[in-house]
C-alpha cells in the first residue's frame, strides 16, 4: 500500500516554533484526557456500565485536539456516532459525558442519546449522529442559517462537520456537497480517515481513495494533513475555517490516522493483519507528541506523569460521578417527544388501553 | 369568510407567514423561477426574492437535510417536496433525523420544520406518483402529520404547523387543489391533533381526512336523499390521532366505516378500527369495515387506475352493508 502520511497533497504546516510550551502542553493533556476517558469507557463497557454500540476516539486523539484548537466558540460542530473526545475538548464536562454513557439523569442529554449521540447546544456541538452521513445534510444546513443571517467576514461563524473515510460513498455527502458548493456555504467538511470503514479499507470502497479530491466534481477544494500531529490538523482546519468564514468557500480537510482498536469496544479486529496493527500501533499519536514535547523541552518527563495523573483522577472522578447519578425514571418517558405540547399525543406504555379518556373507557 | 382554492388558501397563507416571520423561508424543487409543480408558490419568488423562496437541485435528501439543520439554529423552513413519493429519498433525514433529535437530544434542540407534499392518485401518474404513504410518517412518534380536507383547515394547519417547533409533515392532495371553500379571513391558527365532525349524523360514522372527506360529505349527502344519517369525522391530523372523537361518534351511531386512499393492510384504516374494537365495542351493532386501495401497484390505464382507487360507489356500497349487517331500519 502506498505511504499515505505523507502523500502529495498533504500539508504539514508544522509551526510548532511559533507556540508556546503552554500551549503545547495544553493540547497534550487534552489528548491525554481523550485517551485515558476512552480506556476507561472500554472498562466500563466490559464490565457492563455501558450498552449499546460504543465507539472510541482511540488513535484519534492529535485529530480531536488540532481540530477543535481551530474550532471558535461561535461556531458549530457536528461529528459522527465516535464522538466522545469531540465531547470532552469542545468542553462538556468528563462527569456528564461519563454519565451519558452510563444512561443516567446527568448526562449531556439526560440519558436519552448514549455514546453516539453527545450534544451541547450552548457549547455548539450540535450532535454525535448514529447513521453515517446523517449529520452532512443539516451540518450543510447550519452552514446555510449562518448564511441566511449574517454576512461573510474573518469573524463570521462556520461550521465544521466530521465524518469517516467510508461516509464519502454515501450519497448525502455528495448531495450536500453540491449544495454547499452551489450555495457557497461556511462549512469546512473534515474526513477522519483511519483506514477502515468497519473493517473495509478505504481502496476498496472509494473509487478515489485520495478522499480529499472528492470535492472536485463540487468545486470544493480539499487537503489532507497529517491527523497524528495536532498542530498541522488545527493549522489546516484554520486555514480552512479562515475560508469559510472569509470567503464563504467550503472546503474538505481529510486527517489521516490509525484506528487503535477494533471499529467498536466489541470487535476484536481479526480482520486486520499483524503488520497493519504494528503499523498502527507505531503511530499512536498520544506517546508520539508526548516524546516531541519532550525533545522541543516543552515538556519534561516529570510534568508529563503529573498531568498523566491529574487526568486519571478527573476520570475516576467522571466515572463515580455517573455512578452515583440517578437513573432516569420511566416516568418520564414521555417528556421528550414534542417540544409543542400537542393534543392526543401517546402516552400510553405497553399494555395500556389504548385510550384512556374517561369518557371512552366509560 | 371568502370562497378559496385549496391552492390559493395554501399561498395565502405562506404569503401571510413569510410577512410576519422573517425566519420562515421556503425551499425545494422549482418553488421559485417555476413557482412550483402544483404552482402553490406562484408569485412569491417575485414578492419576497431568492433568500426566503429558495429553489434546489433535484437533491431532497440534501435539501431537506439542510432545513433540518437550519431550523436546529432557528429559522423555519418550510419544504416542499414535489410528491410524497419522493420524500422516501430524503427519509433518512425526516424519520432517522428531523424526527428523532428533539427526543434523542434530551429536549435540547428544536426543530421547527414543515415538509409540505401532496399524495394521492386519480392523475393517471402511475405506480410510482401516485402513492398515498402517509402511515408511514403518521407511525413515527416525533413527527406531526397532517392532512386538510379542505381550504380553511388546509390555512388554519398551515399556518398552525409553520408556528410549531417540531417537525410536521403537511399532507395535500393533488386532487384537492382545486377544490373550493369558505374560509374565515384573518389569522387562522388550528390545534393540531384535533379531528373535526365534518357533518353530523346519527346511523352510521364515516372516518377519513384528506380528500376522503369530500367523497364521504357527498356521499352522506346522498344518503340524505334516503332517509339515512351519516356523520362524517374529518381526522385532520394522523399523528397524534384523535381517538376521542371518532369513539364518540361510535358511541352516538354504533356504526363506523373508514375511507382511506392509502393501501387496506397495515393503513390508516387498521389503526382506526383496532382503535373502535378495543375502545368502543360494547357500542357496536356491526363490525367496523374499511374501504381502501386495491393492493397493486397503480396502473396507468383509467379503468385500471379507477378500478384501483377507493371511490363513492365502495363508500356507498360498504354503508349499506353495515347498516344491513346491524339490522338498521329506517
Amino acid at each position: 500500500m502506498a505511504d499515505t502520511r505523507r502523500p502529495a497533497g498533504a500539508r504539514r504546516t508544522a509551526k510548532q516554533g511559533g507556540d508556546s510550551a503552554e500551549t503545547l502542553r495544553g493540547y497534550y493533556e487534552q489528548m491525554v484526557l481523550v485517551r485515558e476517558f476512552e480506556l476507561r469507557a472500554s472498562e466500563m463497557y466490559a464490565r457492563a456500565k455501558i450498552g449499546g454500540y460504543c465507539h472510541l476516539n482511540l488513535g484519534e486523539e492529535a485529530t480531536v485536539v488540532g481540530l477543535l484548537a481551530a474550532l471558535r466558540d461561535t461556531d458549530y460542530l457536528f461529528t459522527t456516532y465516535r464522538d466522545h473526545g469531540y465531547a470532552l475538548v469542545r468542553g462538556m464536562e468528563p462527569g456528564a459525558v461519563m454519565a451519558e454513557l452510563f444512561g443516567k439523569t446527568t448526562g449531556v442529554v439526560g440519558g436519552r442519546g448514549g455514546s453516539m449521540h453527545m450534544f451541547d447546544a450552548d457549547l455548539r456541538m450540535l450532535g454525535g449522529y448514529g447513521i453515517v452521513g446523517g449529520q452532512i445534510p443539516p451540518a450543510t444546513g447550519a452552514a446555510f442559517a449562518i448564511d441566511y443571517r449574517s454576512k461573510a467576514g474573518k469573524n463570521a461563524e462556520a461550521v465544521m462537520c466530521l465524518m469517516g473515510d467510508a461516509t464519502t460513498n454515501i450519497g448525502a455527502f455528495h448531495e450536500s456537497l453540491n449544495l454547499a458548493g452551489l450555495w457557497k456555504l461556511p462549512i469546512v467538511y473534515v474526513i477522519v480517515n483511519n483506514r477502515l470503514g468497519m473493517g473495509t479499507p478505504v481502496e476498496l470502497a472509494s473509487a478515489e481513495p485520495d478522499l480529499y479530491k472528492r470535492g472536485s466534481a463540487y468545486r470544493i477544494p480539499g487537503v489532507r494533513v497529517d491527523g497524528d500531529d495536532p498542530v498541522a490538523v488545527r493549522d489546516a482546519a484554520i486555514a480552512a475555517l479562515d475560508k469559510a468564514r472569509a470567503d464563504r468557500q467550503p472546503s474538505i480537510l481529510e486527517t489521516m490516522s490509525f484506528r487503535l482498536k477494533g471499529h467498536s469496544v466489541v470487535d476484536p479486529a481479526r480482520y486486520r493483519s499483524k503488520e497493519d496493527n504494528e503499523e498502527a500501533q507505531a503511530n499512536d499519536p498520544v506517546p508520539a507528541f508526548r516524546n516531541r514535547l519532550l525533545k522541543a523541552g516543552a515538556l519534561d518527563e516529570k510534568t508529563a506523569d503529573g498531568i498523566h495523573d491529574a487526568i486519571e483522577k478527573r476520570v475516576t472522578d467522571a466515572v463515580d460521578f455517573a455512578d452515583a447519578s440517578p437513573d432516569p425514571s420511566p416516568s418520564e418517558l414521555f417528556d421528550a417527544v414534542y417540544a409543542t405540547p400537542v393534543a392526543n399525543e401517546s402516552r400510553a406504555y405497553p399494555g395500556d388501553p389504548v385510550t384512556t379518556v374517561e369518557s371512552v373507557a366509560s | 369568510m371568502t370562497e378559496l382554492t385549496y391552492r390559493q388558501a395554501l399561498n395565502d397563507t405562506l404569503r401571510a407567514e413569510l410577512t410576519r416571520d422573517e425566519n420562515v423561508y421556503l425551499i425545494g424543487e422549482e418553488i421559485g423561477v417555476f413557482e412550483g409543480s402544483y404552482k402553490i408558490t406562484a408569485g412569491l419568488l417575485k414578492e419576497f426574492g431568492p433568500k426566503r423562496v429558495v429553489d434546489t437541485p433535484i437533491s431532497e435528501e440534501g435539501f431537506t437535510g439542510v432545513a433540518i439543520g437550519s431550523a436546529m439554529l432557528g429559522l423555519r423552513p418550510v419544504v416542499e417536496i414535489m410528491t410524497l413519493n419522493f420524500s422516501l429519498i430524503a427519509i433518512d433525514q425526516i424519520v432517522n433525523h428531523a424526527a428523532k433529535m428533539y427526543g434523542m437530544f434530551g429536549g435540547r434542540v428544536k426543530v421547527p420544520l414543515v415538509i409540505r407534499t401532496p399524495g394521492g392518485g386519480g392523475q393517471q401518474l402511475a405506480a410510482t406518483h401516485s402513492q398515498n404513504l402517509e402511515v408511514w410518517y403518521a407511525h413515527i412518534p416525533g413527527l406531526k402529520v397532517v392532512a386538510p380536507s379542505n381550504p380553511a383547515d388546509a390555512k388554519a394547519l398551515l399556518t398552525a404547523a409553520i408556528r410549531d417547533d417540531d417537525p410536521v409533515l403537511f399532507l395535500e392532495n393533488l386532487g384537492l387543489y382545486n377544490t373550493k371553500g369558505d374560509v374565515p379571513d384573518g389569522e387562522q391558527v388550528a390545534e393540531i391533533g384535533r379531528a373535526a365532525i365534518a357533518r353530523e349524523g346519527t346511523d352510521l360514522t364515516v372516518v377519513s381526512y384528506s380528500r376522503g372527506v369530500v367523497t364521504a360529505l357527498e356521499v352522506a349527502e346522498q344518503l340524505a336523499g334516503e332517509g339515512i344519517s351519516i356523520e362524517v369525522v374529518d381526522l385532520r391530523s394522523l399523528r397524534p390521532l384523535d381517538r376521542v372523537t371518532f369513539c364518540e361518534s361510535v358511541k352516538k351511531t354504533s356504526r363506523a366505516v373508514v375511507f382511506e386512499d392509502d393501501m387496506l393492510s397495515y393503513g390508516v384504516g387498521a389503526e382506526i378500527s383496532a382503535t373502535i374494537g378495543e375502545a368502543v365495542f360494547d357500542w357496536l351493532d356491526a363490525p367496523v369495515r374499511r374501504v381502501a386501495a386495491a393492493e397493486v401497484p397503480l396502473p396507468y390505464a383509467k379503468p385500471l387506475e379507477l378500478a384501483a382507487m377507493p371511490d363513492a360507489a365502495a363508500l356507498t356500497k360498504v354503508i349499506r352493508e353495515t347498516l344491513a349487517a346491524s339490522g338498521y331500519r329506517k
